[in-house]
């Protein structure tokens, strides 16, 4: 079966959050549980060259790839924005660098998370998001030359 | 006797919570649905009406640049200014209006103490104290300088508590000690430090004082003169001021002999390319045209704590503190962080299993702001182990049913997420 677009996938969740309507704690309730279904990060791949920091929460990622797609692990000492995660692995992991590489990721805001993408040092998500963005714009690059 | 005629006692009314509340517009909205309750009063307090007003009312009557101007505006918007610094004067007890310098806030102020007194004093192998509950700004400002001169930082340890070990201090303390910078109250943990018996063992030591009081200047009685601080540092906007507001109280002796430490406009007597001299103080330190507007405002601040009077405030943030170490000690796996002997304004806490930014997350969900972290004292922290709390910071408009609500809430957080 083939990986539905990242639109496609970031449309789903949209609808999936418009249950809550503005009920911010039911959201976080959520993406607490999502938290808990995103498997562990293994302890060898928490490392310094993984780690994304936050000024509060820290973030691993690692990516591999296969042919021209990337597929994400991914872990957070916090679970709020572990859960977040889980989601942008969701909509990004096993698509095509390309893709990833020039995805507008509207989601977040469509789902009122965009405190978590914004100007305040609080946490390393939106650190994440460039390092997942940067991560395929070079698989891309290597793919096309 | 008609008891319709006997006269109601006119009791005074010292302390009417809600008309205080009613002041603050800001605290009157939701947020996420919910009714706000703020408990981020540590990093900024919520400013009065009165505060806000005066902000418009200067653009709106008197906005002008001041000290040099000749017209009617120059000289309204001057004795607004200059009104503030008598009134600050008055507010810590400062011997002379000269005395009080303007600044951006506190961490401004330490730079500015720790660049101009540093710079003209501090030598090789000199030696500066600080304290293991610094907030970042009175570390660093030191280290910058203390790199520069050669000089080196020692460090007073705290117990288990998060009480000042002064043992230590007394050990520290020795002929090449130039100066102690210490905090008042701490930010992260809300302990009351013994400033008092610090300045004078460093004045017997002949080394100077610097007293951090960001946070004391809301939940203190400050009188310089009493303590006999050689400097003072505080903001504006942790006691109801604007923000962009701080001063630096010195005595007069040091300041004058301090060299200045920015070059601009209003700090200069004369400028020919060959010399310049410079103003008298305190205008030698305020280079630039100042945040005027603000530090007019900043005064109707000062009247706003001298209208409720500083006494009855301390009355009521002790009630509050009090109340919320009882009521968040029932919550399961809550550990307080900071349970020194003497306390203001601030419970921080870590509860087990659950990180600090996740808790602050789900209170916002709640409407509840707190602030979670480490509070930019990562030396404190790592001190205690942790990476960081979340702290509760309490203020005149704040009540027990705000804390009752952090403390249910707390209670739902601890059972979804542990």
């Amino acid at each position: 079966m083939t990986k539905p677009s990242i639109n496609t996938l970031q449309d789903e969740i949209i609808e999936e959050f418009s249950l809550f309507e503005n009920d911010q704690h039911a959201k976080l309730e959520y993406i607490f549980d999502l938290s808990k279904q995103l498997p562990d990060l293994e302890e060898e791949h928490k490392v310094e060259d993984n780690l994304i920091k936050g000024c509060q929460s820290k973030v691993w990622l690692i990516s591999e790839r296969e042919d021209d797609r990337l597929k994400y692990k991914a872990d957070s000492n916090t679970a709020i924005t572990k859960g977040l995660i889980a989601l942008l692995i969701r909509v990004l992991s096993e698509q095509r660098a390309e893709e990833i590489a020039k995805a507008d990721l509207y989601f977040i805001e469509k789902i009122g998370m965009s405190q978590f993408i914004g100007s305040q040092r609080s946490n390393g998500f939106a650190n994440m998001i460039n390092k997942m963005k940067l991560e395929a714009a070079i698989a891309y690059k290597d793919i096309v030359s | 006797m008609n008891s319709s005629s006997v006269p109601t006692e006119t009791k005074p009314k010292a302390f009417d919570i809600d008309r205080i509340r009613a002041q603050f517009p800001v605290l009157h909205q939701e947020v996420n649905g919910q009714q706000l309750v703020y408990f981020d009063n540590a990093a900024t307090t919520q400013k009065p009406k009165v505060v806000l007003d005066a902000l418009t009312d200067y653009y709106q009557t008197m906005n002008a640049n001041i000290h040099r101007g000749v017209h009617t505006l120059a000289d309204r918007a001057t004795a607004a200014f200059e009104a503030t610094r008598e009134s600050i004067r008055g507010f810590i007890n400062a011997g002379e209006k000269e005395e009080i310098i303007f600044t951006k806030g506190t961490t401004d102020g330490i730079n500015l103490v720790a660049s101009s007194w540093g710079r003209a004093n501090l030598q090789k192998g000199d030696e500066v104290i600080i304290s293991t509950l610094e907030h970042h700004s009175n570390i660093v400002p030191w280290q910058i300088i203390c790199e520069e001169k050669g000089a080196v930082i020692k460090v007073i340890p705290v117990d288990d508590n998060g009480d000042l070990i002064i043992e230590e201090f007394n050990k520290l303390l020795s002929p090449k000690t130039r100066l102690v910078s210490v905090v008042q109250v701490s930010n992260a943990l809300g302990t009351i430090n013994p400033v008092k018996e610090i300045i004078e063992k460093a004045h017997n030591a002949g080394a100077l004082v610097v007293v951090d009081g960001a946070q004391s200047s809301s939940h203190l009685t400050i009188d310089v003169q009493a303590l006999d601080c050689d400097f003072f540092v505080f903001s504006g906007h942790k006691m109801y001021g604007p923000t962009g507001t701080g001063i630096v109280y010195g005595k007069r002796r040091l300041l004058e002999v301090m060299p200045p430490y920015q070059g601009g406009g209003e700090m200069i007597k004369e400028v020919t390319f060959e010399k310049t001299t410079f103003n008298e103080i305190p205008y030698k330190f305020e280079a630039g045209t100042p945040n005027i507007a603000d530090i007019v405002g900043l005064k109707f601040a000062v009247d706003f704590i001298n209208s409720l009077g500083k006494e009855n405030i301390i009355a009521h943030e002790e009630m509050l503190l009090d109340y919320a170490h009882e009521k968040l000690s029932s919550i399961p796996g809550l550990r307080f962080i900071g349970t020194a002997r003497n306390k203001a304004g601030v419970v921080s806490f870590v509860i087990e299993g659950i990180h600090h930014f996740d808790i602050g997350m789900m209170l916002d969900a709640k409407g509840i702001a707190i602030r979670t972290g480490h509070h930019c004292t990562q030396p404190l922290m790592a001190r205690f182990g942790i990476d960081g709390t979340a702290r509760a910071s309490f203020s005149v408009y704040n009540t027990t049913e705000e804390i009752d609500r952090l403390a249910e809430s707390l209670q739902g957080i601890v059972k979804m997420m542990s």
